[in-house]
């Protein structure tokens, strides 16, 4: 049964005012950070979205929520349109919905206790009635920090500390989803670990669906269920992670699981698996938009944008080569 | 020339507060060989950055060397004027920052800021600078260089930006180049790509690179020896492949554990280190470890253990390693 379903999803931001895009005769006064994502998220699992910096990670984290307004294509939120106009529609879907942001410490204020951080959702969605203090303990107990941290500031927290309290807050109103973004960047291995165990055993005991955004692979392998591969905009490979990593099927998913660095002194690399950079959002690559960077690109994929191709059960790729051999 | 480029021998340093002295440094001992690449791992507030601020003298005022020293190439760094540090700042010694943006001028072009460490080259023209300056982008990878140098440091990528900190911190051929967790805010792709221009660019500069990480694979990768880091000691050193496959200290090996890149086999239930990283206010007379220590035993609590030779240059200091004796 599926949580979150998502179609078509278009995300664009206006770059000028349509004056100063006359003057300057751009051809499109927009650049689309996010285009064509179609995907699903089963009740209970984990997707992970995985992509470079600017590749649209984020901002599809935020259409999601409804934070970033939505260019085209729809969301569906067990069952229902949660931007439907009517039944304060936004409100609700916030409450079962939650998001992590990326950066614990820049996302708490700092003049507030982490009492008040974490019973901060009770208040705004007018549950003033519930004994805050008691909440407070019962989360602290669940994302296991010790109770005498309600009275803290945030800058008396440690990063990990930080994101324990960044979890608090999102499961603080029984939310049936959490978007993390970015859920242990900047932390040190060992706190990353703590980390993603944690979400593991919340998962197990709630019952949560995760969307996790992140440009680490080693947690995207370890934790998730589902892995979308993100490249200016559009997902260009989606399935199993466990399928995803050994036989990646775009030459992208591919070059980027290649990327990350061993951890073995026996396994160094001569050359870098990719080279160059991503493409400006401003000036797309016509065709296949990862041709400039791939080693595969032939004439079609400079002149045709590849269509999604079904490569097996919930396993897709965008790409006119995919490969199918085992890694 | 062979020999160390760089030796610290029994360095300690103390920042005073009003807290009272945080201890962030004690008796650390290690050496960069001519031609190397050291590698200095540990996590956020094991002393990493500190020492490398120390041995280039940026300190913050109220850092106290309470001892040791920092030889390079014959002379002590820790008592020369500060004019003499000046002419070795950038020019012999050249460090690169993680942050590319925030070490880079935002209001001057690249070019201008290229020209700037030129200064002392008093015989040279500001076209001959210039020309030097555009070479120095060619070699690390930036296209159509002299264009380039008119630019500003937001016309830039993250990837970019990176590769030009690392141009200006090689333009006067230094003989040891300090680089600070450069590759910690890039995507796993230009992580590479900068690791293999830190490689390539290694014989020309003699390859003495004291490289300061926290991600175990970027250290594997370009490192010859390991220095290991943790609340301001040096736990571990040794060659790089004793490091990943003969590891001896208890937290060394606990920190190769945790990195879920070299767990093979998928997991829900990663290994974490438990416990917090001490507080460095006030130093207990025993190992600085033993807290977190899996396989402490009660000496660990009460006696600090010495350094401990477990093999050919590799140094541990664990009361547990074999040959320790009690």
């Amino acid at each position: 049964m599926n949580l979150l379903k998502v179609r078509d999803l278009h995300v664009r931001y206006a770059i000028a005012g349509p004056v100063k895009a006359m003057i300057a005769g751009l051809a499109s006064r927009y650049i689309d950070a996010v285009i064509d994502v179609s995907f699903d998220v089963e009740r209970g699992s984990t997707l992970a979205i995985v992509g470079e910096s600017g590749s649209g990670k984020s901002t599809l984290a935020r259409a999601i929520v409804g934070l970033t307004r939505i260019a085209g294509g729809t969301v569906e939120f067990d069952g229902r349109n949660p931007f439907a106009a009517g039944r304060g529609g936004g409100r609700a879907y916030h409450r079962e919905v939650s998001m992590m942001f990326q950066d614990p410490v820049s996302s708490l204020s700092p003049r507030r206790t982490v009492e008040a951080l974490i019973t901060e959702p009770f208040i705004v969605h007018g549950l003033k009635d519930k004994d805050l203090p008691a909440e407070a303990r019962r989360l602290l107990a669940l994302v296991g920090l010790p109770h005498d941290f309600a009275s803290r500031y945030p800058h008396q927290l440690s990063g990990g500390q930080a994101r324990r309290v960044g979890v608090a807050r999102a499961i603080a109103l029984n939310p049936k989803l959490i978007i993390a973004d970015e859920p242990t960047a900047g932390l040190d291995v060992s706190v990353q670990g703590e980390i993603l165990n944690l979400l593991a055993r919340l998962q197990g005991e709630f019952g949560l669906t995760y969307v996790i955004i992140t440009h680490n692979l080693a947690v995207v392998r370890h934790a998730s269920d589902r892995a979308a591969i993100m490249y200016m905009g559009r997902f260009v490979e989606m399935g199993p992670t466990a399928d995803v990593f050994t036989c990646p099927a775009h030459p992208y998913a591919a070059a980027l699981i290649a990327a990350q660095p061993h951890p073995d002194p026996g396994k160094r690399r001569t050359e870098p698996a990719l080279m160059g950079e991503v493409t400006s959002l401003r000036n797309r690559p016509s065709g296949c938009e990862f041709h400039p960077r791939c080693a595969k690109a032939k004439d079609i994929c400079r002149s045709e944008a590849p269509a999604v191709t079904e490569l097996g059960p919930m396993r897709t790729v965008r790409c006119h080569f995919p490969s199918l051999a085992r890694r | 020339m062979t020999g160390d480029v760089l030796d610290i021998r029994n360095l300690s340093l103390r920042f005073e507060s009003q807290q009272g002295a945080v201890h962030a440094l004690r008796n650390i001992d290690m050496a960069v060989p001519r031609g190397e690449i050291v590698g200095v791992v540990g996590e956020s507030g094991s002393g990493k950055s500190t020492l490398a601020l120390t041995i280039m003298r940026l300190l913050s005022g109220n850092a106290v060397i309470s001892s040791g020293a920092i030889d390079f190439c014959g002379a002590d760094l820790l008592k020369l004027p500060e004019d003499d540090m000046r002419a070795i700042r950038g020019t012999r010694i050249s460090m690169v920052f993680q942050d590319p943006m925030t070490s880079l001028n935002p209001v001057r072009s690249i070019g201008a800021q290229m020209a700037d460490i030129q200064y002392r080259d008093r015989t040279a023209s500001a076209a001959q600078k210039r020309r030097k300056s555009a070479k120095a982008l060619q070699r690390v990878g930036i296209p159509d260089a002299d264009v380039q140098l008119d630019r500003y440091p937001f016309q830039f990528s993250g990837g970019m930006r990176q590769r030009i900190a690392i141009a200006m911190s090689l333009l006067q051929k230094p003989e040891l180049l300090i680089a600070d967790e450069v590759t910690t805010a890039l995507d796993v792709t230009l992580e590479a790509q900068i690791l293999h221009l830190l490689r390539e660019l290694r014989k020309d500069i003699n390859g003495s690179i004291l490289f300061i990480s926290h991600n175990l694979g970027a250290i594997a990768e370009i490192c010859d020896r390991v220095v290991v880091l943790y609340a301001g000691e040096v736990v571990e050193s040794a060659p790089v492949g004793d490091i990943f496959n003969r590891p001896q200290h208890p937290y060394t090996k606990a920190l190769i554990a945790c990195d879920p890149a070299r767990i093979e086999k998928v997991t829900r239930e990663l290994p974490v280190i438990a416990g917090d990283v001490p507080n460095l206010h006030r130093i207990p007379e025993a190992c600085i470890f033993a807290p977190r220590c899996a396989v402490a035993i009660d000496r660990c609590h009460t006696t600090r253990p010495a350094d401990v030779l477990a093999g050919r240059e590799h140094r541990a200091r664990c009361h547990l390693v074999a040959g320790a004796r009690p």
